[in-house]
């Protein structure tokens, strides 16, 4: 499999603080990266320096240019609750024409009805809204995708849908998929890697097997994660 | 060329490209930005008061020069345009009540759409129609920056040069909006159609054609109501403007 970004004694401060400090990792074509850690550990911040919306130090290097889809986190549906704009109108703002038959067909793969084509963006619930967000970014068919806690705010069997979704695009279409998850049962069973980050910065990268044994998650978290193995015992 | 003629057909331009890229601002929150942008055209009315030439033409470079200041500062400072604008505001009006002639300055405040001349309405006519189409092109990549700017960077939007055309678009409308309504009222050219179109819209299509057809409308029967009672036209064209946005609000919740 060829490398497709390659992360080199990446340093990001946060104003002035130091958030990430020398971070490498590589990331081949067609994997799914899951970045785990804490509150404040810097996920977000890492996934924004990675795609160029945050200065850093160090290197980044994308071995190919690839067209990107980015749903960052927490997107706020309280920016579109006062617009007069439909679902078909959100869809709509892409910088390409695409058919309503293609749009109604993105919507059912999230697990949304086609009649919600024509409400306001605003008036849908927040579980909703993120599943649209989640068409929205799909829909443009691209190579790489970052996802930001994707799934918060979706009910638990909706989550597993997306995720199995996911899974399944990116098998199929070779697609890479960069998410930032708290949930450890989708990292076990959906991701092919995983990096780490402690507060105390303190990486770890590896597969799913190697990172998520209890002991390397109290070292990451801080405290005992009994979810995990709880988790485990039922797949 | 009949002047009512003429009057009517600048007034129907400009307030139909001011009521376009209202639905814009009012979707960035930013309606207010065009009274500060219009306060700023001020000193430049005023030269033209005192040297007697078009005060559109005095107008222009004034506000092209506050969208520029606005847009620039915005850059480097990174507060929030509306703040910015409040700066350039006391600006304008600051240098505007040192020099501009009180007694004449009437034209300024509220407009003289009823003395266009021809060439004027040509140019007008002109100008609208090129904001309209740089806006239209625009358009979408302003409203996905609005909601969500880290995504439309990765979409690949240029944010910066967006902006720049963005504000100086509503540099434009603001100058023709200072000949139509005067320097105190632009901004309410600007808001309220898009403010009246939102009331009454589920969509972004209708947002868009009933802001504009509510900004023709209130103009044509501004200036009208204007030339039967004898009374100033910048100031009817806007209280239409609201009286539209009144009976919108009764409609409102059948709508939405």
């Amino acid at each position: 499999m060829s490398i497709l970004l390659e992360a080199k004694n990446l340093n990001i401060k946060f104003g002035k603080e130091s958030v990430i400090e020398n971070l490498s990792f590589s990331v081949n074509k067609g994997e799914v990266l899951t970045i785990l850690g804490p509150n404040g550990a810097g996920k977000s911040v890492l996934l924004k320096s990675l795609l160029g919306l945050l200065p850093y130090e160090g290197e980044v290097a994308w071995h190919e240019k690839p067209k990107i889809g980015y749903l960052p986190q927490g997107l706020n549906q309280l920016r579109v609750k006062d617009l007069p704009l439909t679902v078909g109108d959100f869809f709509d703002l892409k910088n390409f024409s695409i058919k309503n038959k293609e749009v109604e067909r993105f919507l059912k793969l999230v697990g949304l009805e086609k009649d919600i084509l024509f409400k306001r963006a605003g008036d849908l619930s927040g579980g909703q809204f993120q599943r649209m967000l989640i068409a929205w970014v799909l829909i443009s068919r691209p190579d790489v995708i970052f996802f930001d806690e994707p799934t918060t705010g979706i009910d638990i069997g909706g989550g597993e849908t997306i995720y199995s979704l996911l899974h399944n695009i990116s098998e199929k279409e070779k697609i890479t998929i960069f998410l930032v998850t708290h949930d450890l049962n989708i990292v076990y069973r959906h991701s092919t890697h995983v990096l780490c980050l402690s507060r105390k910065g303190h990486y770890c990268f590896g597969s799913p097997k190697e990172i998520l044994d209890p002991d390397a998650l109290k070292e990451i978290f801080g405290t005992e994660i009994k979810l995990y193995e709880h988790n485990i015992n039922k797949n | 060329m009949n002047q009512l003629f003429l009057s009517l057909l600048g007034g129907i331009f400009i307030s139909g490209v001011a009521g376009y890229l209202g639905t814009l601002m009012l979707s960035k929150r930013m309606s207010v930005v065009a009274g500060p942008l219009a306060h700023l055209a001020l000193p430049g009315v005023a030269l033209a008061l005192i040297f007697g030439f078009s005060i559109s033409l005095g107008a222009f470079p004034f506000v092209i020069l506050g969208a520029i200041l606005i847009w620039f500062l915005e850059k480097k400072t990174k507060l929030p345009m509306e703040n910015l604008s409040a700066i350039i505001f006391a600006s304008g009006v600051g240098t505007a009540l040192l020099i501009l002639p009180i007694g004449e300055a009437e034209e300024a405040l509220s407009g003289n759409i009823m003395k266009i001349t021809l060439p004027e309405t040509l140019i007008t006519i002109f100008l609208s129609i090129a904001v309209f189409y740089v806006i239209t092109k625009i358009y979408k990549k302003m409203m996905l920056m609005n909601i969500f700017e880290d995504v439309a960077k990765t979409e690949g939007i240029n944010i910066s040069m967006c902006n720049l055309i963005y504000l100086l678009s509503i540099a434009v409308v603001v100058a023709l909006g200072v000949y139509l309504v005067g320097g105190l009222i632009t901004a309410a050219l600007i808001a309220i159609p898009a403010a009246t179109a939102r009331n009454l819209s589920k969509g972004l299509f209708s947002y868009k054609v009933l802001a504009i057809s509510f900004g023709i409308t209130s103009s044509i029967s501004g200036i009208l109501i204007s030339t039967y009672l004898l009374l100033p036209t910048g100031p009817l064209v806007i209280l239409s403007g609201v009286a539209l946005f009144l009976i919108s609000i009764i409609f409102r919740k059948k709508i939405v």
